[in-house]
This record gives structure tokens, C-alpha cells and sequence, in this order.
């Protein structure tokens, strides 16, 4: 925790859903993050800012197991997870939307959210996940027999989402959602996160537009070159002068 | 028009076979950008699993259609066995190493199947058995089939269009398809890459072993570097088709078969061997994505 904020939240529960203690990532000789600490808290959303090349999808990749962490540990309900194989953190409900979304282009889009299933806890809601994430995004429903690959950008975004949620996540992690999208997409993107954490899904948000991310969520980290410099209620970061310099172009 | 035709059965025949091998090259590429080279010396482990199946079980002295799919049974699975291990203990290893590590050990694990396999079968062909022999060639005219090679073009087409449901109609091949297009994105999913990999080398080796009972059956001669040609030719189809597409690997080897078997009858019989090469060179310098393949780009 840094000393400047103590978090507060008025949807928390208190319990800590995903602990991050003095996590390290290596690629290589590359030190991608340099012992990050940080909690998210169950029904939070909780955003992760920084500049290109800050760590975060290093961040997020060592939530979801596709890197190794090389120090520190994460644990999520109190159980370490840290270098656990991806595909067996899915199951304990952790579901990613990863950077650059990581659709298959080469499946349809009905192909893709059926994945998005592959490791749902109770496969008979199946049909029901499919409506309610043709009701969450209907331009998916027009196009669900479409091949993945001709969807335009904010469309391939609305299915990473959507896939990510036929999952049941409790934790759900967004990196960049908004990242190459029109402003009116981007808004609609991050009405849909606040909707969805509305109905009790915990959120960890990667952005590097700082400013929208701080609106909708409750806690904010902020990373530096793979160090967390500052962290704290979104609220209080979105008032600080040194956030506001940083980050919100002021 | 009757020789054209009968080229024409012949071709299709050939094509079919090098079909089957095609696929494993095919699929193993678009899952782990790996040409096994291995995969021709696995068709003939299929066709000495199929000799020593029809030996033990004495399938020759009631030679069936039965008999024949008991064969092929044991064949498939088999070299499905010998598929999980090759890529159990020669490839996963080598998951995160350079593409040329990998290379060579393809090029080891196939040295060492030939080896072996002159060591354990002995290097001089053996005759395989007659588990099915149809009595006499089919006329219809004056046009004279075997009818060997219409069965071993039916199965092909049988295991064919198996596989093509399982890849595009089953939950295993959606995942073989997700994998194939990106690993970290499939395992985001929950899905075991790793038993994705296995799974995809184990159905590329059986249909590789089906090919080897079929040859068997019709040029009745194994030895143990009788993969090598075969095998090459099937990675030039696979080439031509575009490597890892499917349906691009059958298209491709189908084209071959015809082709060489064209060549053969209408012009130069010596150089059957030679025409895959020349495809391959022309392929490589024209349109190295083959006919279906296309560059793959990614939305951002
Ligand atoms: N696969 C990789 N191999 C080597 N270095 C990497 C790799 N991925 C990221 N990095 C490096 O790690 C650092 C953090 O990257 P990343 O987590 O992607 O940052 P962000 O998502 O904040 O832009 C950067 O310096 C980047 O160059
Ligand atoms: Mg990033």
C-alpha cells in the first residue's frame, strides 16, 4: 500500500479477492514489474493506469498465468495462484479480455463465445449466457454465423467482453477495452464495464486513458516503469495534482 | 478417353493416399508451425503395425473387407500411440526453444524411426498379406478397375470426411482451430493447449497409419524407409494446398496424385518422383502461401 491513501470504498465488502505481494515478472533479462503490491476487493472495479510500457498487461498476465511471476506471489481467495497453467486459473473464475482483444479470427462469433464457455462452471446456462450477451451487445446477435475476422474493431471488442463473461467470471480482467475505438464506442465500452460490475462482478481494468478509467472505477493503481508510484480511491487519485500532471494531460 | 480414365482412377487413388499423410503435416503445422518430419516414417510404422496385426491375428487366411478394417483399426491407433510420443518427448520440450532446435530434432526423431525401424523389422522389404483380395478387376465397358484401389479411395474419403466433422463440428476441433490460431488466447479460454497438441498429433498419425495399410494393400512391398518418399510428397502436397489448411492439404494431394499419374502415362514415365520437386520449387517461388493459404492479419 502506498502511505498516501488508505482505500475506502462504498461497494466493497471487504474481502480481498486478489492480492498482489511484491509480484515480479521477467521476459528474459527484462524486468517487466518490479514487486507490485496491490489488493482488489470483491464487487470493486479497480483500474490499472499507466503509460505504454508501464507493466500492465505484464500485470495481467500474471493474473491470468500466462507468464511466470519471478517473485512475490498473487493469490486469489486467499489461495496462490501465481504460476499456476492459464487454462486451470480460468476454472477458478478469473476470465480475461486480453490486449488487442485475442479473438479467433478464423471462428465465428458464435464460435468464440461458445469458447468463452469452455470452462463455465455449469454448462446447462449455456444458451441463456448466449442471450444475455446478445442482450448486453445486440450488433453481436445480427452477426453471430459471421466469421470473427470481419467484425469491426469496437465489434471485436464487445465480443472479447461478451466471451469473457460466457465464463461466469467473478473477477473479470479488461486490458484496454478502449484502446483504437471511436469516443462514442469507448463510452458505450465503459457503460457496459460499469453495468457489469453492477451485477456483482469484481473488475480489473487495464487503461491508459486514465481519466474515463478513474470515472467508473473505485480504486486506482498507477504504474511507473513496473513499480506502482501511487495508489488509492479513484476518486482522490482523479483530484491529485500529481495524477492530474501525469496522466489526465494537465 | 478409356486410358484418360483410367489415369484418371489410378491418380485419384494416389492422391488419396498422399491425402491422408498430407493432413498430419497439415494440421501439426497450423497448430505448432512444426513440419514433423517425422510424419512419412509414422505411415510406415502403420504399414508394419498392419503386417504384424494381419500376422498375429491370422487375418490373411480369411482375407474380408473386415479383416482389412481390423487392420487398419490397429494401425490407427498405434500410430496415434506413437504420435502422443513423439510429440510428447521430442516436441513439448521444445515448446519455448528457437524454430531450428525443433527443426532438427523433427529430422533426429525421423532418422531414429528409420532406424529402428530397420532394426526391428530388418531393412529388407517384407512381403505385407492379403488380408482382402476382391476377386478380379471390376469392368464396366472395357474399362478395367481394381478394386483395391476403389476401396482404399473410399476409406480415405471415409476418414476424410471424419476428420473434417471433427475439426469443424466438434468441440475438440473448435478447440484444435482456437490453439492452431493463437495459444495464449485458447488457454484464456480454459482450454489445455498442451492436450489440444497431443490430441492433433495423435489424429494426424492414425490417418497416417490407415495410408500405410492402404499401401500395403495395394503395392503389397514395406520396408522401413518406405515413409520417406511418400512422406516427402505429402509435405509438398500440403505445400501446395497451403500449409495448415485442411481442406487445402487433400485438394493439394489430390492434384498431385492426378498429376504425376498424368505425367506417368502421357509423357514421361521416369520422372514421377521428380514432378513433386518441380511443384515445389514453382510453389515456393510463385505463391509460397500455396492456393488456400493466406497471410493471417490481425485487427488492432
Ligand atoms: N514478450 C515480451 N518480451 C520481452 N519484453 C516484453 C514482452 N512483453 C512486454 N515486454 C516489456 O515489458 C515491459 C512492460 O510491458 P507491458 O506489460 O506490455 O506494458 P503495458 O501493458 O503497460 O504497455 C515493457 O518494457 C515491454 O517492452
Ligand atoms: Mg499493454
Amino acid at each position: 500500500m502506498s502511505s498516501t491513501n488508505t482505500p475506502v470504498n462504498t461497494l466493497a465488502t471487504g474481502e480481498v479477492l486478489l492480492s498482489f505481494k511484491d509480484v515480479g515478472v521477467h521476459y528474459g533479462a527484462i524486468e517487466a514489474i518490479k514487486g507490485v503490491t496491490f489488493d482488489v476487493r470483491k464487487g470493486e472495479i479497480v483500474t490499472l493506469i499507466g503509460a505504454n510500457g508501464a507493466g500492465k498487461t505484464t500485470t495481467l498476465r500474471a493474473v491470468s498465468g500466462l507468464v511466470k511471476v519471478s517473485k512475490g506471489s498473487v493469490t486469489y481467495k486467499g489461495e496462490t495462484i501465481s504460476n499456476l497453467d492459464a487454462h486451470l486459473i480460468v476454472r477458478k473464475r478469473i476470465c480475461q479480455a486480453p490486449e488487442g482483444r485475442g479473438i479467433f479470427l478464423n471462428l465465428s462469433v458464435e464460435e468464440n463465445l461458445d469458447l468463452g464457455a469452455w470452462a463455465a462452471p455449469d454448462k446447462s446456462t449455456l444458451k441463456a449466457d448466449l442471450e444475455h450477451s446478445f442482450e448486453l451487445f445486440p450488433r453481436l446477435k445480427e452477426r453471430r454465423k459471421q466469421n470473427a475476422g470481419t467484425l469491426s474493431g469496437g465489434e471485436q471488442q464487445m465480443l472479447a467482453i461478451a466471451r469473457a463473461l460466457m465464463g461466469h467470471p467473478e473477477l473479470l480482467l479488461l486490458d484496454e477495452p478502449s484502446l483504437g475505438l471511436a469516443p462514442q464506442i469507448i463510452e458505450r465500452i465503459f457503460e457496459i464495464i460499469q453495468k457489469i460490475n453492477q451485477e456483482g462482478k469484481t473488475v480489473l481494468l487495464v487503461e491508459q486513458n486514465a481519466l474515463q478509467a478513474l470515472q467508473i472505477a473505485h480504486q486506482g493503481v498507477v504504474l511507473e516503469t513496473g513499480k506502482v508510484v501511487t495508489q488509492g480511491p479513484a476518486r482522490q487519485l482523479l483530484a491529485s495534482d500529481e495524477v492530474r500532471k501525469a496522466y489526465l494531460g494537465e | 478417353m478409356l486410358e484418360f480414365i483410367q489415369h484418371l482412377v489410378n491418380g485419384l487413388s494416389v492422391g488419396s493416399i498422399y491425402a491422408l499423410i498430407a493432413l498430419g503435416y497439415t494440421m501439426v503445422f497450423g497448430i505448432l508451425q512444426l513440419i514433423n518430419f517425422a510424419h512419412g516414417d509414422v505411415y510406415m510404422l502403420g504399414a508394419f503395425i498392419g503386417m504384424y496385426c494381419a500376422r498375429y491375428f491370422r487375418l490373411a487366411d480369411n482375407p474380408s473387407l473386415g479383416a482389412l478394417l481390423i487392420a487398419i483399426l490397429f494401425a490407427m491407433v498405434g500410430c496415434a500411440a506413437v504420435g502422443y510420443l513423439i510429440e510428447r518427448l521430442a516436441y513439448r520440450p521444445l515448446r519455448k526453444s528457437p524454430r531450428i532446435n525443433v527443426l532438427i530434432t523433427a529430422v533426429g526423431v525421423s532418422l531414429f524411426l528409420e532406424f529402428s525401424g530397420q532394426l526391428l523389422f530388418g531393412s529388407d522389404p517384407k512381403f505385407f498379406p492379403q488380408i482382402y483380395r476382391p476377386s478380379g478387376d471390376w469392368s464396366i465397358g472395357e474399362l478395367r478397375i481394381n478394386p483395391l484401389q476403389v476401396i482404399a479411395f473410399g476409406i480415405s474419403i471415409t476418414l476424410m470426411t471424419i476428420l473434417q466433422y471433427i475439426i469443424f463440428k466438434t468441440r475438440l476441433g473448435r478447440a484444435m482451430r482456437a490453439v492452431s490460431f493463437n495459444h495464449d488466447y485458447a488457454s484464456l479460454m480454459g482450454i489445455p493447449t498442451n492436450q489440444v497438441i497431443s490430441c492433433t498429433f495423435m489424429l494426424g498419425s492414425a490417418l497416417a497409419g490407415a495410408a500405410g495399410v492402404l499401401v500395403g494393400l495395394t503395392y503389397p512391398k514395406i520396408e522401413p524407409l518406405m515413409g520417406v518418399m511418400p512422406g516427402l510428397k505429402a509435405f509438398v502436397a500440403a505445400v501446395l494446398g497451403g500449409i495448415g489448411n485442411v481442406t487445402g492439404a487433400v485438394v493439394g494431394a489430390i492434384t498431385l496424385g492426378l498429376a504425376e499419374e498424368m505425367l506417368v502415362g502421357y509423357w514421361a514415365p521416369t520422372y514421377r518422383d521428380a514432378l513433386a520437386f518441380a511443384i515445389l520449387i514453382l510453389i515456393l517461388l510463385f505463391k509460397p502461401t500455396g492456393l488456400f493459404g493466406s497471410k493471417r492479419t490481425e485487427k488492432v
